[in-house]
């Protein structure tokens, strides 16, 4: 490993670590307002959305609003399966081999 | 912290099923980003040291696609760090449930903090038992994710030289899906609908931000109005209720 990889890992640990752990290490010394911790619940589902729906329409950073685009697809089915079956693995599962038979034959 | 320890393998256990379907997505993602190290001009070394000392799938896609374009290393570490601001969003959400921890127990459940683990963990949390072993729940989910992650990044180096056009496959596909699935299990109420809704038309509306930081811009907009419509909502059953 060379002297500069060694300080990119280094320093990628340090501030990805320095983030997840900052506010667990002062856990017990904050208390969080009312409202806040009221839009706490709102946090995952919003910050998933907003990584997910780019990826899907914007796969290769061009719009790609057209049943040719296999990651909508993929991204529709597993959606559809997601709220019918409540299950996670068959969510992802779905949305996989969607894509891959929406590859091979299309 | 005198819990039983039938009742902490019992939530380890739980916390590592209720992964389980996680890892199927990880696996091509992390193939995948085997691959793209091994011919991005990082070190075998390197790529692997990555992936367990970093331990975060977007930032060490991003840092490979960066170092394979010779950008300079404080650059990469700055866009890491804007990469994984989110990830500070997640600690506060479990903040409330890790208050009672030791350090010794925050300092691994951080470093082991991911979109999957959390996804997971948070509904354990929330669920009103009075089981005083949660946190086990969430080392189980942790490491299960951990060392799936360290063997599909083994594994993708190992084949990355060897498939042809590995980046062409698009298995990233893989992670969109996923999330879809973790997405799915928090949209049980209105607000939160709306929450959602509003954070994925912004993601589109901030694609011009530089760094990702759209990500964050929508987070906060889809927040602000989850907590609108929620406002709204108990106003008019309050006005109903008169």
């Amino acid at each position: 490993m060379s002297a500069d990889e060694l300080w990119l890992i280094a320093g990628m640990f340090a501030v990805t670590f320095g983030i997840r752990y900052l506010l667990f290490g002062l856990a017990d010394r904050i208390s969080l307002s009312a409202w806040l911790s009221d839009s706490l619940r709102f946090i995952p589902p919003a910050v998933l959305t907003a990584i997910t729906v780019p990826a899907v329409l914007l796969p290769d950073g061009q719009w790609q609003l057209s049943a040719a685009n296999p990651y909508l697809i993929a991204a529709l089915c597993s959606l559809a399966a997601g709220i019918v079956t409540r299950n996670l693995l068959a969510t992802i599962a779905i949305g996989l081999a969607t894509f891959f038979l929406h590859r091979l034959w299309l | 912290m005198n819990e039983p320890s039938s009742l902490r393998r019992q939530e380890f256990i739980a916390g590592v099923r209720d992964t389980l379907p996680l890892l199927l997505g990880a696996l091509p993602f992390g193939l995948i980003y085997g691959a793209i190290a091994a011919t991005s001009g990082l070190s075998f070394a390197a790529a692997l040291a990555m992936s367990a000392f970093v331990f975060a799938g977007s930032s060490q896609f991003i840092a490979v696609g960066l170092v394979a374009a010779q950008t300079p290393v404080a650059i990469i570490v700055l866009t890491t760090l804007i990469v994984n601001l989110r990830h500070m969003l997640y600690s506060a959400t479990l903040l409330p449930h890790l208050r009672s921890l030791p350090q010794r127990w925050r300092i691994p459940l951080a470093f082991w903090l991911t979109d999957e683990t959390f996804a997971v963990t948070v509904h354990r949390f929330q669920r009103g038992d009075a089981s005083t072993c949660k946190h086990w729940y969430q080392l189980g989910s942790s490491i299960a994710m951990y060392l799936n992650w360290q063997l599909c990044c083994f594994a993708g180096l190992l084949l990355g030289n060897r498939i042809p056009d590995a980046q062409g496959w698009g298995l990233d596909v893989a992670m969109p899906v996923t999330f879809i699935g973790m997405i799915i299990p928090f949209v049980r109420t209105l607000p939160v609908a709306i929450s959602v809704l509003t954070a994925g038309a912004a993601s589109l509306l901030t694609l011009a931000m530089p760094y990702k930081l759209g990500i964050l811009a929508s987070a906060f907009a889809g927040i602000a109005s989850g907590l609108l419509a929620q406002r709204l909502l108990r106003a008019q059953a309050a006005v109903a209720e008169r």
